[in-house]
């Protein structure tokens, strides 16, 4: 089946009167239909300029220098301002980290709403869009739906204010939602309420799903695959189990060593990722990740290395998955494992 | 009193005026005690009044009632100048390294400055030798003394913050949610900066996060807090093992299991809705709104914070 959404080779940069800053370098992958795929990666790793890039969201100093972005198989970047207008809010919406700031503060939060359904139906009538708003609100859990439909944005709690961001994304059934870090600022009990809503909602309406996320744990509970983006790369791709089990990039392998499971042994340390993410304005020459790297060898800093395939639905960008790469030091190969000894001496 | 205490805090309570007459219930009637050397983690969603109870304790806030004992000796109506001299022994490290550091200091400048404070050192070209050698244990270089905040990373910035913190060579540091601004990958550089302090020169820590992977990873006993009340105290494996109080449970059931497989299997025990308003919280046990367990007595009575044996602490009716 011919997937809904696929991005090739995107490049998107911000003109800064630092320069050029290389947000995405190149970045390629698919959604299929119904599918909810995590993009992971930590700041200024180009997640969000990414999702912005597909709704062209993006600042006047941003610019998509290259690549197509193909959604139900036209291209969007070739799109006009009215054709995007369309596209927004209609088949395509996007639900943000915080939605106190995505909420205009002077209107009642049902009236936002309606606004949306009504963009893309002029010909629906006030009680249609409004009975239409009432059954979102009570779809997406909002108590006393009527009453609400009259509240101010910040008359509601954070977790409200999301649940009428995710009913007013909603509003005209979209065939991709795109949710930049949606739970990032909400405590974890209001968090697993707005994950099982995103997942009824791909059950039930078969909704395509991009979950832009730093949190590892949230990206086991809902995707079904992972798209791992460093220095505006994607570095490893593949299905969820995969990710976590058979991880085949030293990044990815690096991440999920740094965060504690819930039975850690409180007496090993953590292994962190030394150093920082690279400066976007000098991108690295080689691997974008090889200055942090526990494996890194010479031509890691000073070649990229291409995408991979690994396995099935599983590709890889890493020097040490080439045919020659030595065995000494490898952690994807059987006798690698010295790496282990190395990793501790790094921190 | 015995002296292996560093920090133990009795019945402290503290409510703001919220006009009208009305009060937020910041902190209720909260009592616990922090060993020497030990770290104590409190946890709770936002609003439950973790951080304006480190800030009473800290004395950024007067509390309303209770009492505050640092290391024996009772700090609670102490006046600011009385506090000065004790302010060595207690230190504060901040949740956002973006708001928490002078943006027109240097760095050096920064870390010198509770030294000049506290009169350690006279003047500041004298700070550097503590200044530098204090640098390079956070994970920073001599080179990096000159610059100012906004030039460095978010982890950097957390470890410029923890090195002023650390300067002094407190007793009792109190770390409010430090590596919640941070990326993942950074946050287990900072744990592991202050689990090592911990080992070199035994400090204390109250460790206040929302992330509970994090706080049994770093703490020797944690409290759990609800809208201002301590509901659940013990030992930090414990408390994952054998959570008692329905919302420890539920809390611990939110949380996001990274590991697919598990979490695609196990039956989630979320708490529904949201926490109630500080301002009038719900008479009873204040969990009884949202609690699958409430019985009749829950909304009328509160229950003690009793021990239910092995230093476990619950106030719950259940038990």
């Amino acid at each position: 089946m011919e997937p809904i959404l696929k991005i090739e080779n995107l490049k998107t940069s911000f003109m800064t009167s630092n320069g050029e800053v290389q947000a995405v370098r190149g970045v390629s992958f698919t959604v299929e239909k119904g599918e909810i795929v995590g993009l992971v990666g930590e700041s200024g790793s180009g997640k969000s300029v990414t999702s912005m890039s597909i709704l062209k969201l993006l600042a006047d100093t941003a610019r998509i220098k290259e690549g197509k972005i193909l959604f139900e198989g036209e291209d969007l970047t070739q799109y006009s301002r009215a054709q995007m207008r369309k596209i927004r809010g209609g088949k395509i919406s996007m639900i943000f980290q915080d939605p106190m700031s995505s909420l205009n503060p002077l209107i009642p939060v049902g009236k936002q709403v309606a606004e949306m359904i009504r963009e893309h139906h002029r010909e629906k009538s006030k009680e249609e869009i409004k009975k239409e708003v009432l059954e979102l609100f009570a779809r997406v859990r909002i108590p006393e739906p009527e009453k609400r439909y009259r509240s101010f944005p910040h008359e509601f709690s954070g977790g409200m204010r999301q649940r009428v961001m995710i009913a007013m994304a909603l509003a005209n059934r979209p065939d991709l939602l795109i949710a930049d870090e949606p739970t990032t600022a909400l405590d974890v009990t209001i968090q697993d309420q707005i994950l099982k809503q995103l997942r009824e909602l791909k059950k039930e309406y078969g909704t395509s799903i991009i979950f832009i996320t730093h949190d590892l744990g949230v990206v086991a509970e809902l995707c079904d695959r992972v798209v791992v983006l460093y220095g505006g790369l994607v570095m490893e791709e593949a299905t969820i189990y995969d990710i976590f089990e058979n991880p085949k990039h030293p990044y990815t392998l690096g991440l999920l060593a740094s965060i504690p499971a819930l039975d850690q042994d409180k007496s090993r340390r953590l292994k962190p990722i030394p150093g920082s993410p690279p400066d976007m304005t000098k991108p690295p020459q080689g691997c974008p990740f090889a200055p942090r790297c526990p494996y890194a060898r010479v031509v890691c800093g000073r070649e990229l290395p291409e995408m991979t395939e690994v396995a099935e639905d599983h590709r890889s960008r890493c020097w040490l998955l080439s045919p020659d790469a030595p065995d000494e030091n490898n952690p994807f190969r059987k006798n690698g494992r010295a790496g282990e000894e190395r990793r501790e001496s790094h921190e | 009193m015995s002296n292996t205490a560093m920090l133990e805090v009795k019945n402290l309570t503290k409510h703001f005026k919220a006009g009208k007459g009305q009060e937020v219930h910041a902190v209720d009637n909260v009592s616990f005690t922090l060993e020497k050397g030990k770290t104590l983690g409190l946890v709770g969603e936002s609003g439950c009044g973790k951080s304006s109870c480190a800030r009473t304790i800290i004395r950024i806030y007067d509390p309303t009632e209770g009492q505050i004992l640092l290391d024996g000796q009772d700090i609670t109506h102490m006046k600011q100048r009385e506090l000065k001299p004790l302010r060595k022994k207690m230190q504060m490290i901040f949740q956002d390294p973006y708001a928490s550091l002078n943006a027109r200091m240097t760095v050096r400048d920064i870390i010198a400055e509770p030294l000049l404070a506290h009169g350690i050192v006279k003047k500041k070209d004298q700070a550097n030798e503590y200044v530098y050698p204090m640098l390079e244990r956070v994970g920073l270089t001599k080179e990096h003394a000159n610059r100012y905040a906004h030039e460095f990373s978010g982890g950097q910035r957390q470890r410029v913050g923890i090195a002023r913190a650390l300067v002094l060579q407190p007793e009792l540091v109190i770390c409010d949610e430090p590596i919640s601004a941070l990326d993942v990958s950074i946050q287990a550089q900072v744990i592991n900066l202050l689990k090592d302090f911990q080992e070199e020169r035994g400090v204390s820590y109250l460790f206040i996060a929302h992330d509970l992977s994090m706080v049994r990873y770093v703490s020797d006993d944690v409290g759990v807090m609800y809208l201002g009340q301590l509901v659940e105290v013990c030992e930090a494996d414990e408390i994952y093992k054998n959570p008692l109080h329905p919302y420890t449970r539920g809390l611990l059931g939110s949380i996001p299991i990274a590991n697919p497989r598990l979490a695609r299997e196990k039956e989630k025990s979320s708490i529904e809705g949201d926490i109630p308003s500080p301002i009038d919280p719900p008479a009873g046990c204040r969990f009884h709104t949202r609690c699958p367990y409430a019985k009749p007595a829950c909304s009328q009575q509160a229950p003690e914070l009793k021990d239910v044996g092995a230093g476990h602490q619950v106030a719950c009716h259940l038990y």
